[in-house]
């Protein structure tokens, strides 16, 4: 039990050390949408990291341009357009949906798919062979 | 003995994914192209490195080709284009501005005092922000803008002088034109 309580701490001792060290919305409901956008946009330079996560100078410039654009009262959309006509759709890392993704977007569904396949064509197999030769399943029993 | 053929499917599987990484691998994920090809250069006006009471901007070199080189004095690959930067601004084909990148002022007059200045006028942009307008990530990065505004090109990292009679001469109209 302490030793939960001790990580459980530790961890919070971790998400303290804040990278964004701008200054927070008065709004709660603005500082949330801040939070959300920097979170689902890339850090170009350094590009396994999002804008939220990263310190590089070019995150740092892309976090006050989200700040000045929710404060200019900018919607969330206006804000993604804002910066996929600057850095591509890239900059996102939720990708748009459109021709070029969408076998990535349905890649999850197909590989289901497949995966269905594959138990359906195992499951009727056995049942087949089971049907046409019910003694193998209580072949064992027999044998004594 | 004959094979199943599905014991294949493994080797099928196997030859996707080496596909996947023969196109993968070879590209540079580093480059990441620019949505602003073909688009209107974005517009600036900002002060000029050398004199902050002189604005330099996108207008000034209107209605004929230029170049934007965004560059920095903590920037490695800006020292090492320098070379290239000053050859092509010693073939007079088009006017080289440059875009000072979150820099120091006295530091990047000093880098052109020693190195030799290839640019035409700088814009000194300590904030980034003309830089993220232009979808800058990473310096050195040179955009080549036409006659009619529009950037045509844009390369990232250093440029050389093969890169630039590959990927820039050819987008230029003839020298004879240009005197």
């Amino acid at each position: 039990m302490r030793l939960i309580a001790i990580t459980v701490l530790l961890m919070l001792g971790a998400s303290a050390v804040a990278i964004d060290t701008g200054q927070r919305f008065e709004d709660p409901a603005q500082q949330a949408r801040y939070e959300r956008l920097i979170r689902d946009l890339r850090c170009l330079v350094c590009q396994n990291e999002s804008v939220a996560d990263s310190n590089a100078m070019l995150a740092n410039d892309l976090r006050r341009e989200v700040r000045e654009l929710i404060v200019a009262g900018r919607s969330d959309a206006e804000i993604r357009v804002f910066m996929t006509e600057r850095y591509g759709d890239f900059v996102l890392y939720r990708p748009p949906v459109k021709p070029r993704t969408w076998l990535l977007w349905s890649a999850p569904v197909l590989f289901l798919l497949g995966g269905l396949g594959v138990v359906a064509v195992v499951v009727l197999r056995r049942a087949r062979a089971a049907r046409a030769n019910p003694a193998t399943l209580d072949e064992e029993p027999d044998r004594q | 003995m004959k094979l199943p053929w599905k014991f294949l499917l493994p080797a099928f599987a196997f030859a996707i994914l080496v596909g996947f990484f023969i196109v993968g691998l070879r590209q540079d994920p580093g480059a990441i192209p620019s949505p602003l090809l073909g688009k209107p250069a974005p517009e600036f006006s900002l002060e000029s490195l050398g004199d902050p009471s002189w604005k330099v901007g996108s207008a000034d070199f209107a209605g004929r080709p230029w170049l934007l080189n965004v560059w920095a004095t903590w920037c490695v690959g800006c020292r090492e284009e320098h070379e290239a930067l000053l050859a092509i601004a010693r073939e007079n084909r088009l006017p080289i501005m440059g875009l000072n990148w979150r820099d120091d002022r006295a530091l990047a007059l000093r880098w052109l005092a020693q190195l030799g200045n290839p640019y035409v006028s700088v814009a000194y942009d300590p904030e980034g922000r003309t830089a993220i307008d232009w979808g800058v990530y990473g310096a050195p990065e040179t955009f080549l803008i036409g006659a009619d505004g529009a950037v045509l090109r844009k390369h990232i990292g250093p440029l050389t002088a093969e890169i630039w009679e590959r990927d820039f001469l050819p987008l230029l109209p003839p020298a004879a034109e240009e005197g």
